[in-house]
Order: C-alpha cells, then sequence, then structure tokens
C-alpha cells in the first residue's frame, strides 16, 4: 500500500516538475523575444516555412470547410425557411471558431510536427549542445524565430482560410443550390461585426503561441535516438491539438463574457 | 588547469561515475580511455556543464563549474572547443557557415576577416575544396575535420575530444590523430581526448587516464601504461579477451 502511494507520489511530483520545465521554457523564449538581437533572416525564413508553404492546404481545407458548412447549413434553414441567413451562418461560425481552430490544427500537422522533427533530431546529433558550448543561447536561435514566425503567420493563415471557406461557402450556396448571391453577402454584412475579425485574429496569434511553444518544447527535451525523435514530434501534434481545442473553449467562453 | 574531485552520477539505479579524479595540467594533452559504455563522454560532459554531478566537483583554473553564475559559465564555454562524437555540425549551413558561425555569432570581426580565418582553418584541415558541401554530403572523415576546424577557429584554451576518430578507417584516423598533435603543438592547447584508438593515440598525449568500473584507475604517461603490468590494464591495452574486465 505504502509503495502505491509512494509510486503514485513520485508521479505526481514527476508530472508537476515536467509541467514547471515546460512553464520555465515558455517564459524563457517570451522574454528572449524582448532581449535583443533577434535573428531576423531566421525568422523571415520560418514565416516563409510556416506561412507560405502551408498555404495549398490551409485553401484546400478552407475550401472544403466553407462547402460542407454551405451544404449542411443550407439544408437545415431551408427546413426553417431561413435560407437567407446562410451568408452570416458560414461566416460567423468561421470568424468565431473553425477558421482559427481548423488553420491552427493543419499548421501543427504540417509545420509544428516537422519544427519538432528538426529540433529533436538537432538536440540527439548534439547540435543544440554545440551551440550552447559556443556560449550562444539556443533559445534565442532555434525557439525565438519559430514563435514569432508562428504568431504572425496564423493569423494570416486563419484569415486566408476563412476568406476561401467564405468563397467556398458562396460557390456551394450560391452557384450550386441558387441562393442568391447578394443575399448571401448581403445579409453577412448585416451580421458579421469588425470585433468578430479581431476575434478571430487574436485566437489565431494564441494559437500561434501554443504550437510554438508545444512543438519547440518537445523538439528540445527529445531524447533516445530516432525512436525519441517520433515519440516527440508525435506527442507534440497529438498535445498541441488537444490544447488547441481547450484553449478555444476558453478564449470563446471569456469572449462572450 | 582541470582539477576533477571525487565526481559521482547515477542514472536510474546504475552509478555511471562512483568517484573520478582526474588532473589535467595547462598544456597537458590527456587521453582518456576505457570500455564502451564506461562514462567518458559523460566525464567530458560534466567539464562544461552539459551535465551536473549528483556530487563531487569540477574545476577549472580553481572555480568550480558547477557554482558559476550565468554569465561565467559562458565566459569559461568560450574558451574550450569540443569536438563532439559525430561533429554536430548544423545540418543547413554549408562547411564554410559552419565553420564562420562562431566568429559571426561571436566576434565584430567583418566577413573579410572572418573568409581569412575560415579559410586558413578549412586549409589546415584539408577541406578548401569541400567549403560549399552540407554536412550530410561529407565521408565520415571529412564531418570530423570539418568539426574540428569550427573548433579552432575560435582559438580555445581548452579542446575536449570526444571519441572523434571512431569508426574511421586506419589511414583517416592517423591523418585527424596527427591534426590533432599538430593542433596541440601550434597552440599550446589543454586537451583530453576520448578514444579507443590504441596504440595510436599514445604517440600525441602525454598521459593517459583509464576509466574502469566508474573510478579512473590509471593515471600513467603511454610508456608506463604501455608496460604496465596490472592485469586490467595491460587486458585493456593489449585487447585480450581474457582477463579480469567481463565484457558487458
Amino acid at each position: 500500500m505504502i509503495a502505491r502511494f509512494s509510486q503514485l507520489g513520485r508521479w505526481f511530483i514527476g508530472q508537476l516538475s515536467s509541467l514547471g520545465e515546460c512553464t520555465f521554457f515558455l517564459v524563457e523564449s517570451v522574454a528572449v523575444c524582448f532581449a535583443p538581437p533577434i535573428k531576423w533572416n531566421r525568422v523571415i525564413k520560418q514565416i516563409w516555412f510556416i506561412g507560405w508553404k502551408s498555404m495549398p492546404v490551409i485553401c484546400l481545407t478552407g475550401a472544403f470547410t466553407g462547402m460542407v458548412l454551405a451544404l449542411q447549413g443550407y439544408h437545415s434553414l431551408r427546413q426553417l425557411g431561413s435560407e437567407a441567413f446562410l451568408g452570416p451562418l458560414v461566416a460567423l461560425s468561421l470568424l468565431r471558431e473553425l477558421g482559427p481552430v481548423l488553420a491552427a490544427l493543419m499548421v501543427t500537422g504540417r509545420a509544428g510536427s516537422s519544427i519538432t522533427a528538426q529540433l529533436g533530431i538537432m538536440r540527439i546529433n548534439d547540435q543544440i549542445d554545440a551551440l550552447e558550448l559556443m556560449g550562444l543561447n539556443p533559445v534565442r536561435y532555434l525557439v525565438v524565430p519559430n514563435l514569432i514566425a508562428l504568431v504572425v503567420a496564423m493569423p494570416l493563415l486563419s484569415a486566408v482560410f476563412n476568406v476561401v471557406a467564405i468563397f467556398g461557402g458562396y460557390l456551394l450556396g450560391v452557384r450550386v443550390q441558387g441562393l442568391n448571391a447578394g443575399v448571401y453577402f448581403g445579409e453577412m454584412h448585416n451580421y458579421v461585426v469588425f470585433q468578430d475579425v479581431l476575434n478571430s485574429t487574436y485566437k489565431a496569434a494564441c494559437f500561434g503561441l501554443l504550437i510554438a511553444w508545444v512543438c519547440c518544447y518537445k523538439g528540445f527535451k527529445s531524447r533516445f535516438g530516432a525512436e525519441g525523435v517520433s515519440t516527440a514530434t508525435t506527442q507534440a501534434v497529438v498535445n498541441a491539438s488537444v490544447l488547441i481545442l481547450v484553449l478555444d473553449y476558453l478564449l470563446s467562453a471569456l469572449i462572450i463574457k | 588547469m582541470i582539477s576533477i574531485q571525487n565526481l559521482y552520477k547515477t542514472y536510474g539505479k546504475q552509478e555511471v561515475l562512483s568517484g573520478v579524479n582526474l588532473e589535467v595540467k595547462a598544456g597537458e594533452f590527456v587521453a582518456l580511455v576505457g570500455l564502451s559504455g564506461s562514462g567518458k563522454s559523460l566525464l567530458l560532459r560534466h567539464i562544461v556543464r552539459l551535465v551536473k554531478p549528483d556530487s563531487g566537483t569540477v574545476l577549472v583554473d580553481g572555480r568550480d563549474v558547477n557554482q558559476m553564475p550565468h554569465k561565467e559559465l559562458e565566459a569559461l564555454r568560450s574558451r574550450v572547443g569540443y569536438v563532439f562524437q559525430n561533429g554536430a555540425l548544423f545540418d543547413s549551413e554549408t562547411v564554410y557557415d559552419n565553420v564562420a558561425f562562431p566568429l559571426r555569432e561571436k566576434t565584430r570581426m567583418s566577413e573579410t576577416e572572418i573568409r581569412k580565418r575560415v579559410m586558413t582553418e578549412l586549409d589546415l584541415v584539408g577541406l578548401t575544396e569541400a567549403v560549399d558541401k552540407f554536412p550530410a554530403q561529407l565521408s565520415g572523415g571529412m564531418l570530423k575535420r570539418a568539426a574540428l576546424a569550427r573548433t579552432l577557429v575560435r582559438a580555445p584554451e581548452i579542446i575536449l575530444f570526444d571519441e572523434p576518430t571512431t569508426g574511421l578507417d586506419p589511414m583517416v584516423v592517423n591523418s585527424i590523430l596527427n591534426l590533432f598533435d599538430s593542433a596541440h603543438r601550434r597552440l599550446n592547447l589543454t586537451g583530453i581526448l576520448v578514444s579507443h584508438e590504441i596504440p595510436e593515440i599514445f604517440g600525441i598525449v602525454q598521459k593517459v587516464a583509464m576509466l574502469h568500473e566508474g573510478k579512473i584507475v590509471a593515471e600513467e604517461t603511454p610508456e608506463t601504461l604501455r608496460t604496465s603490468p596490472a592485469p586490467i590494464i595491460d587486458q585493456f591495452v593489449n585487447g585480450n579477451i581474457e582477463g579480469p574486465i567481463r565484457l558487458r
């Protein structure tokens, strides 16, 4: 019995210690962002990698999300005789929830996994230790550029996702189902306020910070060869995805309040 | 210059270092030998605080590495060159950029001066033809030489080599050991070389320390070690299968 409690205690202390380490990693990373010099060439390279190279997957998923929203929304609204509200339904669903969340999930899968794998390989090949032994702070060189790039790129990707998805909804609702284009966009204009766009941007930026935190931390803490990197990458994607949904709920609750 | 006193380190239930004592004088080049997995690389990592010990002290110039504030540790690390077993070159940068990296980041040298210094080091290790290659395009020997160039370009006072010749053919091993020897003489470096290349390393070091079962069991000149009657040393140096050392 005592042994079980002791085991439980050790597990609890281990979890608490990991949480502390993880929090300290975030605090250090954010602090270094405000302590120049920032490696701007690396930031630009990462914005190109995370932002520009994620565009195809963002556009593709955005288009189909908008289309499926319009398809389901049109049939549900028609039963109530309210097809005219398809535009606001699509736009508000996207701006308030789906746009930032789905874009963040896509970026986690495409760029977050790659960041973890790259940092993990650098860790097991002693490249991070080599940086430290040159008297350089690895966080400044490897984490900060990813963090800034994700906080900058995520709102832009989320905006692209929203625009493409609204256009996807237009294609389905107007071109396929025959809804009037003026009604689709006109009603959208009546119901969507600028605050919705701002909230969507804030959410996306928060998700960018979250992805950078989880994926960089997991990469930095990779151990034990290729299997360790593979485990870290899987954990990074799973943890970041779950945390995005949890954070989305918290942010939504905060915004609605 | 480097003094390791009563160093202990345990991983899980395994005590890897059980009271290691080792002294390295300024300008001395010491080989650290021992079975694979005996903790040689781990001991080397303690010197630059990549790992913290459970107990014991590591003194460099009389200062305890584990008690140093961050700034002092950074200053110590900038005096130390560390050649990792796998080179630890940055994958995304060319050989030239890898060697230039510490100069660009840690000095105010102009790009022209950096180019001159980098090309001099690359010439010394015979890699001037490979400046534009990426680490993945290099052979094992070239990788180690590029890593040595990146370390030496910073003109360190202390150099730590972690198995820099493992897995290379005898000709390449000798060429790399010659490079270490000439760098040591040229820059009057203090160095520790972790290696399995016995007896090749005997010609370039002043002292050999043997790590066995977590302790330094011998700290002798190469000549004394070579003729040592101690069964453990005799078995290890001559590579005998029979003897007091049991293979794990």
